[in-house]
Parts: C-alpha cells; sequence; structure tokens
C-alpha cells in the first residue's frame, strides 16, 4: 500500500517543484473535411473540431481535480491546411480564411492554441502549399490561437533550399506585419526538419497523415523536479547522477502516462504517445538551464554544456521509455531561450551565443526555440541559419527546428516581452557575414549518403 | 467510472490543534466515506496525516467532497487534499 512518505513526495513535487503535465494535445483528421467549395470547406472543418474535442476542457479540468495535478495547456493539432485546402483554396486569402475558421474553433472549445497552419514541403512545393506559405503572415497576424509550422527538410529527402529561402523572407514579414507589438506573432510559428507527426507541443503540432482521425498526445514536463532530485547529489559520479535523472524522469513521464489515459477513457479518443521532453517554464525553478548548472555548470554555455545536456536528454529517454507504453513526438529536452529563466539569465551574462545553441540543438530536442533576433537581419541570414539547423537534423537523422523572432526596431542589448508562458528574451546577436549567395542558389540540398538504406 | 477503483488518498498538513482527526472523520462518516487506513505523524507542531478512503458509497460526488474538505481545511487552518489513488501507485509502483 501506498505510504505517507510516498505521497508526500508526490505532492512536494507538485507544489514545490511545478511538476505538471504540460499539454493534452487531440489531434483531429480534417482529410474527411475536404470539399472544392471554401465555404464548405470551412463549415466541415469548424464542425469537427468542435465536435471531436468539445469535451477536451471539461475532461482536462476532471483530471486536474481528480489526481491533484495541474494540467497547463489543453490544445488541438490538425492535418496539415495545406493538404486539407489545396482543392478549394485558389489564393492565399482563401487560405487564410481557414486560419480564421481555427481560430473560431479554438476558441469555441475553450482550447488556447491550434497548431496545424502547415505545408509538409521538405523536398518540393505544391502550388497549394506555396499559397498557404505566403498566407502565413496575414493567417497569423489577424489570428490569436492559430499555430503554424512548415517542414523543409527531412533525412530522407535532403533540404528544401527554395523553402529555405522563403521562409526567410516570410518570417521577416510576419514580424513586420507585428511590429507594434514586438513582433510577436512571429514566435507561432516554427519550421522543421523531420518533423514528428504526433508532436503535442507548439508552435509545431500539426496532425499527420499517418495518424488515426483523432488521438490524444500528452506532453510531460518536469525541469523543476529534475534539479531538486540533483540538488541530492551534488559532486557524486555519473553514475550516480544518470540513475537520479532516469528515476526521476520514470516518475514525471508516469504521471503523464495516467493522464493520457484518464484522458483517453473519459474522451473516448485512442491515446497515442506521450512526449518525454523536459520543457521548461520562466517560472524560478522550472528550468533546463537551472538542471545544467546543477550538473556541474557555471551558466548552461559554459564548455560541457553540449555533453552535460546529451547526458541530461538521454537519461530522461532512458528513464521516461519504460513509464510509458508509447513514446514519441519531439521527446527530448527543450532548450527555449525565452521560456526558460536559467537560458535568459545565461544570455544576459554573456554565457551562450547563437552558435553554442545550435551546436546544443544536436544533442537534445528540437532547435533554436524562442530565439529573439535584431529587426534588421535580412532574410537570407535567417535563412542561412535556418538552413544550419535543417543540416544538423538531417545529417543527424533527428527533429531540428528554427523558432526566430527578429524583432523590428529592436536589437541587441534590447529586452522583447512575449507574455505568460513564453517569457521575455533578451535579443542575441547574429553573424553578420552574408550568406546571400549560398542562399539565392535555386532547388534543393540532395539527401545524405547514410540515408539510403534500403 | 464503474470499474476505477475508489480509493482516495487524502492528505492533512498544517499547524497541529485539537480535534483534526475527529472534524475530518465526522464529515467522512456523515458522507458514507469509509477510512481504511490512517497514518499519521507530528513534526515540531506540524500535522502531517495521509488516509485511504473508498468513496465506493459516498453520498456525494468527488469534486463536492474535495471541495468541502478544503473548506473544512480552511476553518481548522490545515491544508486538506483529495487525490485519487492512482496517481501514487503510478508513480511510485512498476
Amino acid at each position: 500500500m501506498i505510504n505517507r512518505w510516498e505521497v508526500n513526495e508526490t505532492n512536494k513535487m507538485i507544489e514545490q517543484e511545478n511538476l505538471d503535465v504540460r499539454t493534452i494535445t487531440i489531434g483531429i483528421s480534417l482529410l474527411d473535411c475536404i470539399d472544392s467549395d471554401l465555404k464548405k470547406l470551412n463549415e466541415n472543418i469548424y464542425n469537427k473540431i468542435t465536435t471531436v474535442a468539445k469535451d477536451l476542457v471539461s475532461v482536462g479540468t476532471t483530471i486536474e481535480n481528480e489526481f491533484g495535478i495541474p494540467i497547463v495547456n489543453k490544445r488541438i493539432s490538425v492535418t496539415p491546411i495545406a493538404l486539407v485546402g489545396g482543392a478549394a483554396c485558389k489564393t492565399s486569402e482563401d487560405f487564410a480564411t481557414i486560419a480564421d475558421t481555427l481560430d473560431a474553433a479554438a476558441k469555441a472549445v475553450g482550447v488556447n492554441l491550434i497548431g496545424g497552419y502547415s505545408a509538409l514541403v521538405s523536398k518540393g512545393m505544391t502550388k497549394a502549399d506555396e499559397l498557404l506559405i505566403r498566407s502565413i503572415p496575414m493567417a497569423l497576424c489577424r489570428t490569436e490561437r492559430v499555430c503554424s509550422s512548415v517542414n523543409l527538410a527531412s533525412t530522407k529527402t535532403g533540404i528544401n533550399m527554395d523553402g529555405v529561402r522563403l521562409m526567410g523572407e516570410i518570417l521577416l514579414e510576419l514580424a513586420e506585419l507585428s511590429k507594434d507589438r514586438d513582433s510577436v506573432d512571429c514566435m507561432k510559428l516554427v519550421v522543421f526538419c523531420n518533423a514528428p507527426d504526433d508532436n503535442p507541443f507548439m508552435a509545431g503540432a500539426f496532425h499527420g497523415v499517418t495518424e488515426a482521425d483523432a488521438i490524444i498526445n500528452v506532453g510531460v514536463s518536469g525541469p523543476g523536479v529534475v534539479k531538486t532530485a540533483l540538488e541530492q547529489v551534488r559532486g557524486e559520479s555519473f553514475e550516480v547522477l544518470c540513475e537520479t535523472i532516469k528515476k526521476t524522469a520514470f516518475k514525471v513521464t508516469r504521471v503523464g502516462q495516467l493522464v493520457a489515459q484518464e484522458a483517453s477513457r473519459l474522451l473516448g479518443i485512442p491515446f497515442g504517445i506521450i512526449d518525454l521532453s523536459l520543457a521548461p517554464t520562466p517560472a524560478i525553478g522550472d528550468s533546463v538551464a537551472d538542471c545544467l548548472c546543477e550538473i556541474g555548470l557555471e551558466f548552461a554555455g559554459a564548455p560541457g554544456t553540449t555533453a552535460a545536456l546529451a547526458l541530461l536528454n538521454d537519461q530522461v529517454k532512458k528513464g521516461g521509455v519504460m513509464a510509458s507504453s508509447y513514446v514519441g513526438g519531439l521527446s527530448g529536452a527543450f532548450i527555449p531561450v525565452s521560456e526558460d529563466q536559467g537560458m535568459i539569465n545565461a544570455v544576459e551574462a554573456g554565457a551562450i551565443t547563437l552558435e553554442k545553441l545550435e551546436a546544443m540543438t544536436c544533442v537534445c530536442s528540437v532547435g533554436l526555440d524562442m530565439i529573439a533576433i535584431p529587426g534588421d537581419t535580412k532574410a537570407t541570414t535567417i535563412s542561412g541559419i535556418i538552413a544550419d539547423e535543417m543540416a544538423l537534423g538531417m545529417v543527424n537523422q533527428k527533429t531540428t527546428a528554427a523558432r526566430l523572432i527578429p524583432v523590428i526596431g529592436k536589437g541587441v542589448g534590447d529586452t522583447v516581452e512575449f507574455g505568460g508562458l513564453f517569457g521575455y528574451a533578451p535579443i542575441m546577436p547574429v553573424n553578420q557575414y552574408s550568406c546571400a549567395d549560398f542562399v539565392n542558389r535555386k532547388g534543393r540540398i540532395p539527401a545524405p549518403i547514410h540515408s539510403f538504406k534500403n | 467510472m464503474e470499474k476505477r477503483a475508489d480509493k482516495t488518498i487524502i492528505t492533512v498538513v498544517g499547524k497541529d490543534t485539537v480535534g483534526i482527526i475527529a472534524k475530518v472523520c465526522t464529515y467522512l462518516s456523515e458522507n458514507e466515506i469509509n477510512v481504511l487506513d490512517i497514518s499519521q505523524t507530528i513534526v515540531q507542531d506540524f500535522f502531517n496525516m495521509m488516509m485511504i478512503a473508498d468513496f465506493k458509497k459516498a453520498t456525494k460526488s468527488f469534486d463536492q467532497v474535495s471541495k468541502d474538505l478544503e473548506q473544512l481545511g480552511d476553518e481548522i487552518g490545515v491544508n486538506i487534499k483529495c487525490q485519487k489513488e492512482e496517481i501514487f501507485n503510478k508513480m511510485h509502483r512498476i
């Protein structure tokens, strides 16, 4: 039988160490909503989302109350809209009406974000893909809760450099459109290499075409719990360090598994995956950077950071895998800058640079995340940064991403406030040398030799 | 709901005072909630109790009991929390 110490340990994690379930995300296929009439298509989409996800928020609240565990976000991901809207949308404006519909549906069911305003163009762009990508700035600017992602590369297909070049321009256009609000709309847009079909985390969540009609994916969290556990093993060997992280990750993930199963049962929607990510928030103590410091670094970004992060990421997975029946999504430590107070401190101290963050993305999940850069950064430079990140993912056969925020009218030394869970970020310097001639070449970078496994 | 074991863990934490257990147990008995196990300790005037209760025949919903106990806790000056047993089993048992 459960004893008092175990109960106290769990409740201490929840009350003092920010243990929570970061998100319950329902993935909804919109393939059966396709119609060549735009009005009908929008109606179908609205009806499907508001039917499938109508109980999501109330079920989330029930689970929170029954187990005493906070569930921070309830969200929805949908089939990439470029696929759904291809038959009906003749212009970018047509696509943007679907964003309006998604926004309205999200508000109707009470979720805070809806992902899937997306295009998968890792090898080439269809006309619909391009129309959707060109509609992203207007779509994200006039909606509140819609998130967008574009898959630009994969290990199997190489990097679509035409897409990479276009996304540099689109990002700046989006930044310009929301410049009166510190270009904040850019945080709703992310580009990927090897984007997973079942990621529950925003802004990159979409419901892949390989998925069932509807599915529940859950993202757990817990950097604060890991950090507290690591405080008990200061100065101990790597073996002790790794075992401690594994045990903690196991416990954190089990809570996610329980929540996912309950949500699945109460909603009558199958359970998909648990995403084993250490996802930080700006709350003090809920920081991946602080975990790295606890492992033995003065600041995140110091020499040894990549190794420490590799260790942390791997042990979180090893502990988490056994705790869940299915894992997927991004599964790894997130290292966003603005959403992690320890990371912000490192930037402000000058301990970490964009290049070091790039190196860190080789060994953990995702990539250059929530990084504010000067608003006068050239589109080709942004494309160059994206191309580098895509290359890391392509060659290392992992997911990488870039979510950059060029803040129009601000430069290095300024700070930008995103609000709430998104935190704030000091603007980071970008390498000033040009890569325009590289980025302006047409076509794509071929897939690497080790992708030919057949 | 039928399949679920309805064991709930009730934790009471706060400054020790006369009659904490009595008040909690009176409330539970009034609502047909059976206490299966109690474990309690006092460290430096700090009261810490864990109770395993069976809600099978409870006359009120889990939500209502949870709210009532929270309010009762506020009256006595302690923190009372109700959580379904599964979260602890999942986390601490393989």
